[in-house]
């Protein structure tokens, strides 16, 4: 731990003062840290002058950060240490051409060139289009037989490729091959105007806009040293906790029809509209895309927007708890439900499983208690009563993670009566950066914890914009929850994840 | 049993009576604006400077509807002097140059092909393609077949293969990763068929214009024949827009 810089969320530090270790150094630490149950927040490679360096965030019940320098390979962590550096690995030999040796499974994250120009770790031709040019992984016998789905899936949803291994029915092996969204963000973010940093990252992911752009926000506050008033935070927190709501109430309809247990699926495909419809009451936009800034919020809370929200949230309250109700004591929807897509609490553990993946599978950790910002610090927390890992486990964590919000934003509301309106609206402006500085920031999406990294060179230019979206942890998280799964509970099991592709692939 | 009789009772019938009567969006949403051509210039130069779309072009004083994310900075700065967003959300297009707008848009049930109404205005199947979306636009197209919406009452629906579809409602900016299936998709649409673009990723590219990942427009890899934009467009705005091309 001597080795470590101990930081904090959305605070700012110099360059300097981060530690640089001889790779062998830096390996053994990380190796320590995560065997004494830390986990994995940022791991990135970044070119610094003539060299590549890797970067770690780490957490346990604090942030730390950690550096070296590295050639054209590494000893992988992957290998000898935790599953938990398995993407982050490959993501960096994508990115920069660095080849992490000993990797057990190395093949391309997202389909694309590198940055550094270094020839292909993977061996691939990008004039190629299609990231499904792969050879995946297969298992062989007389009564095996593969299915393959995607890219283009059969709803309206994201492109992505899903190749399962079955014994009949039973799935003995699914491999997600993701990528098709990939539009080069982390490359592009450096290289435009400030002005387009909201615009592109409330586009990272469409569900996550307000958890995305708020960490982006969070950094160049934190890089630009801007206070934002308190009206802002509580604002900005209701957003984020909106997003939540919508997105948990249509998971749970989702799940509803895919048991086929329509009143519900109906019922809250309707009432997820009612949200998105208050997150257009603050912002102006369903998704409160334009809302969050540098500095506050782009529109105030008054009067008016305060009513409409009190009035719907009690409008709708009883509503929620009603079809809840009906969707959890339903024999058939408990039948489903219950022992469908397992993940272990061992495994989440070695996966680094974030989020309602996480919680559902016992891992309590919540980035809004352990590394609160906005208004976080001065709110309940949650607590989750089923955590078996399965289908239902990650539901229920939904529904009291719903209840829990609704209680939140009710809070919020009140705090922002007290207030003197000495609030103000704000605007994207362009903000001088602190030079030679490194800031992460951290917050609890609704899918879990979202990371952003942004790295300062000597002019106070951006030098390294790193995203991290919860799903990036958790596609594994799915794929081992279907193993010896039958086939039809893929929709199941992927419904109850909801992971993102688009934040998984940048 | 007794609890869905229970919920449905409580629920009642939702759906909305558009477009038989108007509906009215909150005040603060962003739709048509309205472009006041008397502004000082330099107002609207400050506009244009502030556009993270860069949509508003200075000298003819018009903003592209298919760059725009309708992110509503330009009101701001300006305090309205020069663009006001309104509640209108009737923003489709038939045409990319329409978009580019000094404050109006040509109706668009006049300019939509008559023999698209014939084919398709008691029936069009759509296959969606999400092509580097960000999810929002996947998200707000789909909630039209929520009980509030109910697509369907129209005879409009979204179907899983292209072989049973009447065209593609295309979402993102086409990242070169999905290029391929995209064309692969249109390919498998029997002929007569529609092209719709479906937000400013589509249209422009949108917030990742200039990426070396993504194609950008699917103009330039497929003749478009309506526009629908927005980030994301709101659903009425594309209910409002497959309405008035197709009935």
């Amino acid at each position: 731990m001597d080795n470590l810089l101990k930081i904090q969320n959305g605070i700012a530090v110099s360059r300097a003062s981060i530690p640089e270790l001889p790779y062998d150094q830096f390996f053994t630490t990380l190796s320590e840290f995560v065997r004494n149950d830390g986990f994995i927040v940022q791991f990135f490679a970044y070119k610094d002058e003539s060299s590549h360096k890797l970067l770690a965030v780490l957490r346990n019940s604090e942030l730390y950060v950690v550096g070296t320098k590295v050639g054209s390979s590494f000893q992988s962590l992957t290998r000898n240490v935790s599953e938990k550096f398995h993407m982050f690995e490959r993501e960096i030999a994508e990115q920069f051409g660095i080849k992490p040796d000993g990797h057990p499974w190395l093949k391309m994250v997202r389909y694309h060139q590198n940055y550094s120009g270094q020839s292909d770790v993977f061996g691939n031709d990008y004039s190629h289009e299609i990231p499904g040019n792969y050879p995946y992984f297969k298992v062989e016998g007389d009564a095996i037989h593969e299915v393959a789905v995607g890219p283009v899936h059969a709803g309206i949803i994201e492109p992505g490729h899903f190749r399962f291994q079955c014994a009949g029915e039973e799935v003995l092996h699914l491999e997600i091959q993701l990528g098709y969204q990939h539009r080069g963000v982390e490359k592009m973010l450096p290289t435009v105007a400030q002005k387009r940093y909201p615009i592109i990252c409330e586009s990272i992911a469409g569900d996550t806009s307000i958890g995305h752009n708020l960490c982006m926000c969070q950094a160049v506050e934190a890089l630009a040293g801007l206070s934002v008033d308190r009206g802002a935070r509580i604002v900005r927190t209701i957003a984020l906790e909106l997003e939540r709501i919508c997105n948990h109430i249509g998971d749970l309809g989702a799940l509803s029809g895919d048991v086929a247990f329509n009143p519900p699926a109906a019922y809250f495909g309707r009432i997820r509209g009612e949200f998105l419809n208050l997150l257009q009451v603050l912002s102006g936009n369903r998704f409160g895309k334009g809302l969050v800034r540098p500095g506050g919020t782009t529109h105030v809370m008054g009067e008016e927007q305060r009513h409409l929200l009190r009035e719907k949230l009690t409008e709708i309250t009883p509503e929620i708890e009603h079809v809840c109700d009906l969707l959890f004591t339903a024999h058939t929807v408990q039948a489903r439900f219950e022992y469908t897509g397992t993940v272990a609490h061992e495994r989440a553990k070695d996966l680094g499983l974030v989020g309602y993946a996480g919680r559902a599978c016992n891992l309590p950790y919540d980035a809004r208690v352990s590394f609160p910002c906005e208004c976080y610090g001065e709110l309940p927390a949650n607590t989750n009563f089923v955590t078996n890992g399965d289908v239902n486990s990650r539901a229920t964590v939904r529904r009291e993670e719903i209840m829990h919000s609704l209680q939140l934003i009710c809070l919020l509301i009140e705090k922002h009566e007290q207030l003197e309106s000495a609030e103000s609206a704000v605007h994207m402006q362009d903000h001088e950066l602190i030079p030679d500085s490194f800031v992460v920031t951290i917050n609890e999406g609704w899918r879990g914890e979202i990371s952003h990294c942004l790295i300062t060179d000597t002019k106070g230019k951006v030098q390294r914009y790193k995203i991290k979206d919860p799903s990036f942890h958790n596609w594994t998280g799915l794929a081992m929850s279907l193993r010896n799964q039958e086939i039809s509970d893929f929709p199941l099991c992927n419904k109850s994840f909801n992971l993102s592709y688009c934040g998984f692939d940048l | 049993m007794l609890k869905i009789i229970k919920n449905k009772m409580e629920q009642g019938c939702k759906t909305s009576t558009y477009p038989k009567e108007p509906i009215a969006l909150y005040h603060r949403y962003r739709g048509m604006p309205i472009i006041n051509q008397d502004c000082n210039n330099d107002i609207v130069k400050q506009c244009a400077a502030i556009c993270p779309q860069d949509a508003i072009d200075t000298a003819d004083k018009t903003i592209d509807l298919g760059r725009c994310s309708f992110c509503g900075q330009c009101e701001t700065i300006g305090d309205g002097a020069f663009v006001h967003f309104s509640e209108d959300f009737g923003i489709g297009a038939a045409t990319r140059s329409d978009l580019i707008t000094g404050g109006t848009l040509p109706a668009l049930a006049d300019h939509s092909k008559q023999h698209f109404k014939k084919l398709f205005g008691r029936s069009l199947q759509l296959r969606q393609v999400s092509a580097g979306g960000c999810n929002s636009c996947e998200a707000d197209t789909n909630v039209l077949t929520t009980p509030f919406f109910d697509l369907a009452r129209f005879g409009i629906d979204f179907v899983a293969s292209p072989r049973h579809a009447d065209g593609i409602h295309v979402t993102g900016p086409i990242s070169k990763n999905m290029r391929q299936a995209l064309m692969d998709t249109y390919n498998a649409v029997p002929s007569p068929k529609v092209v719709i673009a479906s937000g400013c990723c589509s249209i422009s590219g949108g917030p990742f214009h200039g990426s070396d990942e993504v194609v950008g427009d699917l103009g330039s890899l497929l003749p478009v024949d309506l526009y629908i934009p927005g980030c994301p467009p709101h659903p009425l705005t594309t209910l409002h827009a497959l309405l008035q091309y197709f009935k």
